[in-house]
């Protein structure tokens, strides 16, 4: 990123810490947390100790980051290396990410990015330069965050359900770019390990089920084994899939018992495929990991990970938008329109603009526009 | 301490403080290697640990869980006691890791048959509490099943490989994981062998005790037995073969896919400046970034850490895995192509 960029964001990126500070979560037990910053142009430094919101508002101030981070985890001693940490628990998260759900929408605002010559191309090599080296920017759309939602909705209920969770100890918190994080707590996972949580990511997503679970054996498989409605867990999500409705459950038994086992096991490959929680697998296992702090920035799209207290309602593009609405010139080469606090933008293909500070930066996040 | 009954002890003789047993019995361990009555109970301890070393597990002289003959407590606590005795004065881990598995597994037939007792309530309830105490489980009976809570299941079923473990196999309703009798038993079984194992360890190492020299003799040709060599062919498992084609072709590969390439190759034993290269065509490429990753992951800079290859297991839940026939099951691709001589 080029110094003029870096500097606006910076500037940008300041005023929204001293104007809304309010907004950045400082997380219970702040003095067991790891955390870590990265700043414009530069890697990430972690292992970062922090006392109370005092301490959080000047590092906010002092190092202007791009992006902070807390650590699930709870340590003795946060600030040593990670192995004289001292692991006590860490909570449970989740992330769900609209470029993991593999919508049909999302070549349509999908731009590559040239790392040889930096123009903007949509297919499989620059059309410039033929350099392969592409790196992908998105422009989330309604449906991107409509399909993520989904995502958490049929994460909360098998965590309620299955797991037994009160829905007030499921907090979701919009990323700042494609997704949401959701956070469990008061879960008795808490001091489960990294095995043990990816145990229970392929219990949300479906993954290795064997069809005996169902009822349905190599030979001799019993009709009234099979899944029926109001059952636990994933035999009652099965029914109610696969079945439709009771009525018809006699039929597909009859259908499923005479395609036999090996059909039945690609049943269920398409069912977690259909129905099995899209959460990113990596993220909920790391017990280590620093998660981008709520209420602070993110600098892939210059939005706040803000709070959804009202998820059906929740609109990121207008509920997560705090840069200012002062105006700024850019060369903006974004080929996809977008709509930020209720105000539609681009699409614009390499031509100077004056847009408001939250338009600009979005663009500047995403490499997509430039500082005149 | 739990308080046992007799037929608590035979079944369950680890749980037994050994000394104070002997001693209240009115007997000394040099008097099994000299007194010719006693001394037919070290062979049968010998022959406890020979069947267990063939996987074997001990045919008790209980029936039903009870002690059935007067001779019968004394013969399965002591031939238990002495066993632990021959292991700790021949000295070979392995045995003592075979024995205690063994003996674990044994204690298991009882523990389900008592947790499956529908006439007698204190058996079931000895049993749950063997269970609580011993290994931290919180069982309880409910309707037909036991249940635990997820977490204290997924403890110990993520060490099981075989699929009807997996949590989303099981029987799982408001947060507890529903299981049989003999589930609830096999899922401790390790436990249980690690429970024996510490026990027999952190015994005390007798003096040779005379008359006793013979049999610790034959244990120990048992045991060399034990010594295996393993060859590799070399080749690369599909994962890893997957992941290599992607960086060749300058396509994305996710960071745990680079993870697991570069502790896969540092495992055997290739260096960082000859693992380096391979990212070159990855479309992020930067060559200091790079190094540095794989210096971390060797452990030669950072925190000192030399991070594993990662697990099947885990690869298939990343979707890392490409599995081939000739993975025959095994549980990190570092084991393929390894072949037992």
């Amino acid at each position: 990123m080029q110094e003029g960029d870096v500097k606006f964001l910076e500037g940008s990126f300041k005023k929204y810490y001293f104007d809304h500070f309010g907004l950045v979560h400082v997380p219970d037990r702040m003095p067991e947390r790891e955390f870590g910053f990265q700043k414009f142009n530069s890697g990430m430094i972690r292992h970062i100790s922090l006392r109370d919101d005092k301490e959080m508002h000047l590092l906010l101030m002092r190092e202007v980051p791009s992006d902070v981070y807390c650590s699930c985890a709870y340590y003795s001693f946060p600030n040593l290396p990670m192995r004289e940490k001292d692991w006590k628990e860490a909570d449970l998260i989740f992330d769900i990410d609209a470029k993991d759900l593999k919508l049909g929408c999302r070549k349509d605002h999908t731009v590559a990015l040239c790392g040889d010559c930096g123009s903007v191309s949509s297919g499989e090599r620059c059309s410039r330069c033929g350099s392969a080296k592409l790196e992908h920017k998105s422009l989330p759309c309604k449906d991107c965050i409509g399909a993520s939602k989904g995502e958490v909705r049929r994460l909360t209920a098998i965590l309620t359900r299955d797991f037994g969770t009160d829905p007030k100890d499921i907090h979701v918190y919009f990323s700042g770019n494609e997704g949401f994080h959701v956070y469990v707590y008061n879960t008795q996972f808490q001091q489960s390990g990294s095995r043990e949580r990816s145990e229970l990511v392929d219990y949300l997503m479906l993954n290795g089920s064997v069809p005996e679970t169902f009822g349905m054996k190599r030979n001799n498989t019993k009709r009234d084994m099979l899944p029926d409605f109001g059952q636990w867990g994933w035999r009652g999500r099965f029914a109610g899939e696969v079945f439709g409705s009771k009525t018809k459950r006699s039929k597909a038994v009859s259908k499923l018992v005479s395609d036999g086992y090996q059909s039945f096991q690609q049943t269920l490959a398409r069912l977690s495929e259909k129905i099995g929680v899209k959460v990113d697998p990596n993220v909920t296992m790391d017990i280590h990991r620093i998660f981008r702090l709520p209420g602070s920035l993110n600098s892939k799209s210059g939005l706040a990970k803000v709070f959804c207290r009202d998820l059906d309602s929740f609109d990121p593009y207008v509920e997560a938008s705090f840069l200012s609405d002062d105006t700024v010139e850019v060369l903006a080469n974004c080929p996809i329109k977008f709509r930020l606090k209720n105000k539609k933008f681009g699409p614009y293909v390499d031509e100077t603009v004056t847009v408001p500070t939250y338009a600009a930066a979005y663009m500047i996040c995403k490499k997509l526009a430039k500082i005149t | 301490m739990l308080a046992l009954g007799q037929d608590e002890i035979a079944k369950y003789p680890f749980l037994a403080d050994a000394g104070q047993y002997l001693k209240d019995m009115g007997f000394q361990l040099e008097q099994f290697g000299t007194d010719p009555d006693l001394k037919a109970l070290v062979e049968t301890a010998f022959e406890r640990i020979k069947v267990a070393t063939d996987g074997q597990v001990y045919k008790s002289d209980l029936v039903d869980g009870q002690v059935s003959r007067d001779a019968a407590l004394p013969r399965e606590v002591f031939s238990f006691l002495i066993a632990i005795v021959l292991l700790k004065l021949c000295g070979m881990p392995t045995l003592i890791r075979r024995f205690a598995l063994a003996e674990a597994r044994r204690a298991e037939r009882y523990l389900e048959r008592d947790l499956a007792n529908i006439s007698d309530e204190s058996k079931k309830e000895l049993a749950i509490r063997i269970i609580d105490d011993l290994f931290s489980v919180r069982v309880r009976k409910q309707d037909d099943f036991f249940v635990m809570p997820a977490a204290d299941y997924l403890k110990r079923a993520v060490h099981f490989h075989e699929r009807e473990w997996k949590l989303v196999n099981r029987h799982v309703d408001g947060g507890l994981v529903f299981l049989s009798p003999h589930e609830t038993v096999r899922l401790i079984r390790a436990e249980l062998g690690i429970y024996i194992n510490s026990k027999i360890n952190g015994a005390r190492t007798p003096a040779m005790i005379l008359g006793f020299e013979e049999t610790v003799g034959r244990l120990v040709s048992i045991s060399k037995k034990f010594s295996t060599h393993t060859v590799t062919t070399g080749e690369y498992p599909p994962c890893i073969k997957h992941a290599i084609d992607v960086l060749e072709k300058g396509e994305n590969l996710p960071h745990s896919g680079r993870f697991m390439l570069a502790t896969f190759l540092l495992a055997r034993g290739q260096t960082v400046e000859q693992i380096a290269p391979l990212f070159k065509n990855a479309p992020d490429y930067n060559e200091k970034i790079t190094l540095y990753q794989l210096n971390h992951l060797s452990g030669s800079s950072g925190s000192g850490t030399q991070y594993n290859c990662p697990s099947c297991e885990k690869l298939r839940t990343q979707s890392l895995c490409y599995a081939v026939p000739e993975c025959d099951n095994i549980i990190t691709p570092l084991h393929f192509g390894r072949k037992r001589s």
